[in-house]
């Protein structure tokens, strides 16, 4: 049993369990965060999404990166799978496809903690209602 | 542990608790299950969202989609579609009344964009039946910077300066209160919590305990602290069971981690608090009655001084506050008096939480700060008068507080202008009028309310307060004179200047407020023995206009009492005798043909 007998007792306790709701408190405001959007379609998932998912999930914090990881529908680059959109703070979408956890790793070592682009963008060929 | 990638928060409120949101919660983790997504996806219980008008709501994170008026049979495709597939679901999302359009995050709904929440901030947003979450909000920080860097006249003189006053409806500034009972000498003193909320239609409280129990555990707490009290008491009414639930489980939790009990954080403060059950007399809400049914006396109210402060729970002195109020307190104590002196208006600080109802398209939980006007509560959150009517009157404050009309729509909500346009702050129930509402049906209705619930221990009250509603009862029945218009308006002065507590101090107010505001209205019931919008049915006709009349059937069909008669395709015929008013005919008629008058 969690006995809070100081201050600093709580405080820790409110730190350690901090984590369990950042999911929620991100949620409010995914436009000032780096949103990741793994394609989980019937094709991405049987070409390891929900691994690269995953890895995105546990890698992020472990490297001190503070990002919404959600999943989306198939975004038609079947042919790619798995397929990641990208949206750094205050830019345009990017895909990318054929990601592994080695391409994932090399996404977050780059375009996420530097904006540096990398190999694989899936070039946008169509156009969204607004 | 579970290392959850998306998080599902059901409403657990009572309102969308009674719309089987149990079983929508339910029905999410068994398809989860099936799915073999019980690590990843996590099902919360939550407090209230407030938008209770579309209940059951489901909100997804971090995606934060906010999905309305959900079933039990959703859960399935919430599951397979959003949740698998990653796309939201478009039937559930909230239709923009305005645009047409859909919207997918509540921020964006103009429900939430005015409101600021302070009282409401783990609303919807935690599990209430779990501490841990609470913590990770910071709940008990305050506490614990209380009781290691404050000294009790600190923490009185920040919430001085803060500017909170009391939420339960009088708006006695409660840095004060906590002055005078931490002055008043005594070696056992009590932290009072008074969740007897009794206005109808009101339910802020309630939703604060229900979604966000700790905030007031922790408050009573650092009240403790200030005044010198060891104890605390919760008068909660016991038609609040899901309230109490979620309040025992809270208390439950914070003694095993040690946040209530002896010696709390090491510093030597004990504090305990326990609960109290009262009836569900509106008398109650008044702190001496409180006080006095909690000693299981009747509950009825004592002259005042000596105050709950000098002479309060068995005769010891005592701190009462509202549950909104403490909700105020942690928050004020983490982000300082500046920041919540810095919302509001110039005598009141902070926001206010206001249980929305009546004719309005968003009947549901609202925070707004101090200071907004009436007509962007009404019409931007509120989202305007149910089926396009006309607004006609809001009546704030419950059976205390009086109507107000159009013209007082640009009033800014704070204790002083409400009481100035002659309604009162009362304690957050907003009920809202069309066309369609008699007005004298309406004070009678708040009369009749206040009849019912008065203590009878003084004359005004107990005497008073009956006449003044069969005078309103014989104009509803088109037997009033003008002259019964002054005797009401004298009555309703008399009550109010010598009854002995403010429930007959104030139960006039919704009579008097609508004598000033619609006295053509009271003019046209007793000289012209016609109710202007058709309500009072001893002075209204139902009849068919055979020139609309079409002879469908359909009322003839639809009427409970037979009392309509015509051959098909020929104008129909309502038999003023049988007729019992009900208004069915009118609800059916397609064409406009039965006319009210």
């Amino acid at each position: 049993m969690t006995k809070v007998k100081t201050l600093d007792d709580l405080i820790r306790l409110r730190d350690e369990l901090r984590t369990k709701l950042e999911l929620r408190e991100k949620g409010e405001h995914p436009e000032q965060l780096i949103q990741v959007k793994v394609a989980m379609a019937t094709c991405g998932i049987a070409s390891g999404a929900k691994e690269v998912m995953d890895y995105f999930i546990d890698e992020l914090p472990k490297r001190n990166i503070a990002a919404v990881v959600t999943q989306t529908g198939c975004m038609g680059y079947c042919y790619a799978e798995p397929t990641i959109e990208v949206t750094l703070p205050g830019k345009e979408p990017v895909v990318f496809g054929y990601v592994n956890k080695e391409k994932a790793d090399e996404i977050i070592e780059k375009y996420l903690k530097a904006g540096e682009l990398v190999d694989g963008i899936i070039p946008q060929t169509f156009k969204k209602p607004n | 542990m579970a290392n959850y990638k998306m998080h599902v928060l059901v409403c657990g409120g009572t309102g969308c608790k009674t719309s089987e949101s149990d079983m929508i919660a339910h029905n999410l983790r068994s398809a989860l299950a099936q799915h073999g997504l019980s690590d990843e996806v996590q099902v919360v219980m939550s407090g209230c969202f407030g938008f209770c008008e579309k209940g059951p709501i489901v909100k997804v994170l971090p995606d934060n989609i906010f999905y309305v008026s959900v079933k039990p049979a959703d859960a399935t495709t919430i599951v397979e579609e959003h949740i698998i597939k990653g796309r939201p679901v478009q039937h559930l999302l909230y239709n923009d009344p305005v645009t047409g359009e859909k919207i997918t995050e509540s921020r964006k709904m103009d429900f939430y964009q005015q409101q600021y929440r302070i009282a409401l901030r783990n609303c919807g947003f935690i599990d209430p039946e779990n501490i841990d979450e609470a913590i990770a909000r910071d709940a008990y920080q305050a506490l614990g910077k209380v009781l290691t860097q404050m000294t009790p006249q600190e923490v009185i003189d920040i919430i001085k300066r803060s500017g909170l006053r009391g939420r339960g409806g009088a708006g006695f500034p409660t840095g004060l209160k906590w002055e005078i009972a931490s002055k008043v000498p005594g070696d056992e003193k009590y932290v009072v919590c008074n969740a007897d909320e009794g206005d109808p239609g009101a339910f802020m409280d309630r939703s604060i305990l229900e979604g966000d129990p700790h905030s007031v555990l922790e408050a009573m707490a650092i009240c403790g602290y200030c005044i010198g009290a060891s104890q605390g008491l919760i008068y909660i009414r016991a038609e609040y069971p899901l309230a109490i639930e979620r309040l025992k489980i809270a208390i439950k939790q914070a003694r095993e981690y040690g946040l209530l009990g002896n010696n709390i954080m090491g510093t030597g403060f004990n504090f305990d608090i326990s609960l109290c059950y009262g009836a569900g007399a509106f008398v109650c809400g008044e702190e001496t009655a409180l006080i006095h049914s909690m000693e299981g006396h009747r509950g009825e109210p004592t002259f005042k001084p000596p105050f709950p402060a000098e002479k309060g729970y068995k005769g010891k002195p005592t701190n009462v506050n509202n549950v909104e109020t403490f909700a105020n307190v942690p928050a004020i104590i983490l982000n300082g008096a500046e920041w919540f002196a810095s919302i509001g208006t110039e005598k009141s600080k902070g926001t206010k939480v206001f249980a929305l109802a009546g004719k309005i398209n968003n009947v549901g939980l609202i925070e707004v700060p101090m200071g907004t006007k009436l007509r962007t509560v009404i019409n931007d959150i509120g989202g305007g008068i149910k089926n396009n009517k006309k607004f006609k009157a809001v009546q704030i404050g419950g059976p205390s507080g009086g109507f107000l009309t159009e013209k007082h729509l640009d009033t800014p909500i704070d204790y002083d202008s409400l009481t100035e346009a002659g309604s009162m702050m009362g304690s957050g129930g907003m009920i809202v009028m069309d066309e369609s509402d008699c007005m004298v049906a309406m004070a009678k209705f708040y009369l009749d309310f206040t009849v019912e619930e008065s203590c009878g221990k003084c004359a005004p009250c107990r005497i008073g307060n009956k006449r003044l509603d069969e005078i309103l009862a014989k104009i509803t029945e088109g037997k009033g004179t003008e002259e019964d218009l002054a005797l009401l308006r004298n009555l309703g002065q008399v009550i109010k200047d010598t009854s002995l507590c403010m429930l007959g101090g104030s139960s006039p107010n919704p009579v008097l407020s609508t004598l000033e505001h619609f006295y053509d209205e009271y003019l046209a019931h007793v000289r012209d023995h016609r109710c202007p919008a058709g309500q009072c049915k001893a002075l209204v006709h139902y009849y068919i206009d055979p020139e609309q009349c079409v002879g469908c059937t359909a009322c003839a069909r639809a009427c409970p009492v037979n009392a309509i008669a015509g051959e098909r395709k020929k104008p129909h015929v309502i038999d003023q005798l049988i007729c019992i008013k009900c208004g069915t005919c009118v609800e059916k008629c397609k064409f406009n043909a039965v006319l009210v008058q």
